[in-house]
Formats: C-alpha cells, structure tokens, sequence
C-alpha cells in the first residue's frame, strides 16, 4: 500500500513537472514565430492598462504588452539556464571523473578547488563579471556556469569512486582495460541518472539566478525582454498596476517548480537508493 | 582535534589568498587603467595623473596587491572616490544595517522552517505531511525579489502595517528601526525557511530509520524522549550544515533584497559603488563579503566536528 502511494505521488511530481516544463517550452517556441502584440512597441497612451480583451494581461508603464513580453522572455531563461547547465555539466563532469580515475594528487587538487569556489556566490561573481565586462546576458551565464562546475564536479567524483568499487568495474579491470577507458566506458554512463538529475534541478536554479540577476541590473539588458527586468520595472508602479508585478513573477515560480518536480520525480525513478533514504 | 583545527585554518587562509587575488584581478588588472574608469574617458590628464598616484596605479602590480593585503591586515581599505571618506567607515556604518537584517532572516528561518520539518517528519506520510511538502516545492520556486514585492503589495500599501522601503537607522529608536527590517527579513527567510523544512524533515527520517532508534525504543524508552534524546541530537548534524550554507547565502541575498527595499546596507553599497565605478569600495566590499562567506563555512565544519564526535578524528 505504501509502496503504491509512494509511486502514484512520484509520478504525479513527475507528471505535474512534465506539464509546466512542456509548457514553458511551447510558449518559447511559439514566442518565436507569434506573439499577440510586438513585445517592444510601445503605446504610451495604454500604459498601465489592466487584463483586457485586448490585453490579455494587461501593459506596462510604456504600454507594452505583459503577455508578449512574457512569452518572449522565457527564451532568455531558457537559453541562459540551458549554457550555464551545460558550462557546468561539460567543465565539471570532465574534473569529477578526472579527480575520480586517477584518484592521488589530482583528486585532491580538483576538489580543493571545487571547495574553493564556494567563496564566490553567483551574484558575487556576476558583480566582477561586470566589472570587468560590463552587464549582459554572457554575464549570467558565466556566473551561473561556473557556479554549477564545482556542483557537477563533486556529485560526479562522489558517484563515480562508488561506481569503481562495483563488481561490474573490477571485471572491466581484470579484462586489462585503462583507467580512462573504465570511466569512460562503464563509470560514467551507470552515473549518468545522478548526473541528470542535478542538471534538472540546477536548470531550475538557472533560471532563478537569471531572474535575480537581469532584477538587479547585471544580467540581461533592455530591450530585450527578460522576467526579472519585468519585475524590476513593476516594482516602481507596483501600488498602481500590481498585475505587473503578479505575472512575471508566478512565470518564474512555476517553470521553476515545474523543473524541480521533475528532478525529484526523475531521482525517484533512476536512483532508487537515494528516493529510499529521504 | 587539533591537527584537523590547523587544517582547516590553513584552508580558510589559503582561500582567502587565492580570493583575494582574483578579486584584485579582475577589478584592478583586467578592466584596464582603475583611475581612467573611474574619472572616465574625457578625464583631464592632470586629474588623471593625480588619482592614478593616489590610487598608487603607476607602482608594480605585485607591490599594489601587497599594499592592500597589508592595508587589509590593520583595517586599513583605502578611502573611497565617492564618498570621500574611509572605505572601512563606509562599511562598518553599513554593516550595522546587513548584518542585523541577515541575523533576522535567519531566525525566522529556522523558527519556521525547522519545527515545520520536525512536524511533517512525526506526521510521515499524511496528509499533514504532504501540506509541508507542497510548501517547501513552494518555497523554493519563488524568487525572494518577488515575495519582497509582493509583501510590500499587501503589507504596505494595502494594510499599511509596514514601510514599504527605506530604513531610518538605529538612531531613531530599535521599534522604528526593526519595523523597517521586518518585511525584508521575511522576504529572505521564506526560501530559507522551504530549505531548512526540508532538510529537517530528512534528517529526522533518515535517523528514524536508524539501529539505535530501535533499541531505544525496545529498552523501554517513550517516543518522545526518543526523539529528543537520540534521534534530535543527530539530525542536528546536517540541519547546522544547512544553517551556514544558508546563512553565507542569506548575507548574499541581501544584496537582492537591499535593493528592492533601498535599505542602506552592504549590498546597496556594492550596485551604488558599482555604477559610480568607485571601485576601491567594490574590491573591498566583494573581499568582505567573501571573507564572510569563507569564515562563515570554518565555523559549520568546526562545529561539525564538536557534534559528530567521528570526524575528529578523520579530519576530511
């Protein structure tokens, strides 16, 4: 019985996840080709406007239309999370399975540095990006990016020395084949379930990070549309037109959500160890 | 106890080195000519020359970054282009707003989030238990800019109850002062009030499960003293892990924070000095902030080792 609800709330988080993440790709896609108004002509004499007819949610303060900045400010999101992810998936996959095959002074050195990089938070990072490179989307995705390498580098290298105790790599051993081969051959594909689920959830944090860094300045420029920009500028109109200030930010919460039931969902199915010990 | 106490201060000075370096890097060296950002292209070179003297720019970089590590050592930041005034005074004023408002967040933190856990862990499995669940995927889907608007919807500018920004300092009294910070503190703390639910509850669950919980409760011992004598003490393991994770990352989000509320503290200081290019306030603001960060993890590891007697002797 307990073993029956454990799987229907597993595949619900999966299946609810599923839903929000598809959903917040179709708007993406679609944002390419349509959106109900150009998300950058302004209309001066429609600032302001609540939900209509006409403005399915509403303008902003230059009587932009929410909906189509929406839609086409997810791209930002996604195209921000999806490098940073993969910066960090490339980058820090290849330490944690360096430090992990040849174990000695190159683990030591990859993880010393992976502890080292907890001095330096996203934002922190994303402040001496700009400094040195002024404020844009590159921005977010190096500060995000280089905060997910020491992430990926530990699960990996934790994942993988598990895996080399395991009967199947030992065979592989006694066959005569190398160090590197094993990782790459056996090591790496049995840790890929782990590995997938910390991108999902680290997807989810991207796009947070994102928001929280275009909020403040650093991250994606206007015009471009992006959420947290939205948030910002809602901020100052927040009394006279909350609806700006609501739609941006549940756009956030719940592509947000949507990843993070998706890693849990995902850690329950591949890795069923870890889903009984929580 | 003592080989792995001078192992890790020998870290956290190594980190801080490194740190510092990048830090000088990349706001001294790698943006070009500090003195020419800061007074700008048009800048007459007599200006020019003047602050690159003072900002010591003409000397060799190794002796630049040895200046300010010394200056570091006894306090000494530089003054500020800006404000014209000590870079330490500026930050000391200002730290007595951010560090204030980071130890509330955390407070509410763990006062919500904490007994939020401890609650869902004793209610496994119902649906007391799923209602917290819901609330943690909640809490961390939301970006905390976000919640602060929204608060400041609610809470300011329909009730009333709150300023809706601004901070009249300590000055005017604690009531005034602590009112200003209140809704700021909550905006910080609900993330971290998600986490820390979290986290308890699978601490407690894990250590449920445990052998010793077992034989505790076949020698005779109640439930409840169960649960405080033996399965508390070992959650508390990875909950004071999570607690300095989560306080180095409430002193960051207080930069976010700061800005939606214009609270003069360290993190408006850092966007302020940042688009006034003042950056002898951004390198020590960032050092600063990182140095907390870094001391802030010494302190959990070696708090680790106090509580979970088996790490003192492994040392990591």
């Amino acid at each position: 019985m307990s073993t029956f609800l454990k799987n229907a709330s597993m595949h619900r988080s999966l299946m609810i996840g599923g839903v929000l993440t598809l959903l917040l790709l179709s708007v993406a896609v679609l944002s390419l080709f349509w959106t109900p108004w150009s998300p950058t002509a302004i209309d001066i004499a429609n600032k302001l406007k609540g939900p209509s007819a006409k403005h399915w949610l509403g303008t902003d303060h230059l009587g932009r239309d929410v909906l189509s900045m929406l839609m086409s400010g997810s791209q930002i999101s996604i195209i921000v999370g999806f490098l940073a992810v993969s910066v960090g998936l490339l980058v820090g996959v290849a330490l944690g399975a360096l430090a992990s095959t040849y174990r000695g002074w190159v683990e030591e050195l990859i993880m010393r540095m992976s502890d080292f990089s907890i001095a330096f938070p996203i934002i922190i990072t994303a402040v001496l990006l700009t400094a040195i490179l002024g404020p844009g989307t590159v921005n977010s995705i190096l500060a995000i990016g280089l905060f997910n390498i020491p992430i990926f580098a530990r699960i990996t290298r934790g994942a993988a020395n598990a895996a080399w105790a395991r009967e199947y790599v030992m065979a592989a051993q006694t066959c005569g084949k190398g160090r590197l081969r094993i990782t790459i051959e056996h090591v790496l594909p049995n840790i890929s379930g782990a590995l997938i689920v910390q991108a999902t959830i680290l997807f989810a944090v991207a796009i947070l990070a994102e928001a929280a860094l275009s909020f403040l300045g650093l991250g994606t420029q206007p015009p471009e549309p992006s959420w947290g920009k939205m948030l910002n500028n809602a901020q100052t109109f927040v009394g006279l037109a909350p609806h700006l200030a609501i739609f941006p930010g549940l756009a956030i919460a719940l592509s947000v959500m949507g990843l993070n039931l998706i890693g849990d969902g995902l850690r329950d199915v591949l890795d069923p160890k870890l889903a009984r010990a929580r | 106890m003592i080989a792995f106490l001078l192992r890790r201060i020998a870290t956290f000075l190594a980190t801080l080195a490194i740190a510092s370096a990048v830090i000088f890097a990349a706001l001294e060296l790698l943006p070009g000519d500090p003195a020419q950002i800061m007074l700008g292209i048009d800048a007459p070179p007599d200006a020019l020359e003047a602050l690159q003297k003072k900002l010591g720019v003409d000397r060799p970089v190794v002796e630049r970054y040895f200046t300010w590590i010394g200056g570091l050592v006894v306090g000494d930041m530089g003054e500020s282009f800006t404000y014209v005034m000590p870079v330490s005074d500026l930050i000391m004023t200002r730290l007595g707003v951010t560090l204030p408002l980071a130890l509330l967040a955390a407070l509410i933190s763990v006062l919500i989030g904490v007994p939020v856990g401890l609650y869902a862990a004793a209610n496994h499995k119902t649906p007391r238990d799923y209602g917290v669940m819901i609330f943690g995927q909640l809490g961390i889907a939301i970006p905390n800019f976000w919640f602060a608007i929204l608060l400041v919807l609610v809470f300011s500018i329909y009730l009333g109850w709150f300023p809706a920004g601004g901070f009249p300092g300590w000055d005017a009294g604690f009531w005034p002062a602590i009112k200003a910070l209140i809704l700021p503190a909550f905006s910080l703390a609900i993330v971290e009030a998600a986490i820390f639910a979290r986290i308890s509850r699978s601490a407690v669950l894990d250590v449920l499960r445990e052998d010793f919980v077992r034989t505790a409760r076949a020698k005779g011992l109640s439930r409840k003293s169960t649960l405080v004598k033996h399965v508390l003490r070992n959650a508390m393991i990875p909950i004071i892990t999570i607690c300095g994770l989560e306080l180095s990352s409430l002193l960051v989000g207080t930069i976010v924070i700061e800005q939606v509320f214009n609270i003069p503290g360290l993190g408006r200081l850092v966007f302020q000095s940042l688009t006034q290019l003042d950056l002898m306030v951004v390198k020590n603001l960032i050092m600063l902030l990182v140095a907390l960060v870094v001391f802030i993890n010494l302190v959990v590891d070696l708090l680790y080792a106090v509580i979970d007697p088996r790490l003192k002797h492994q040392g990591h």
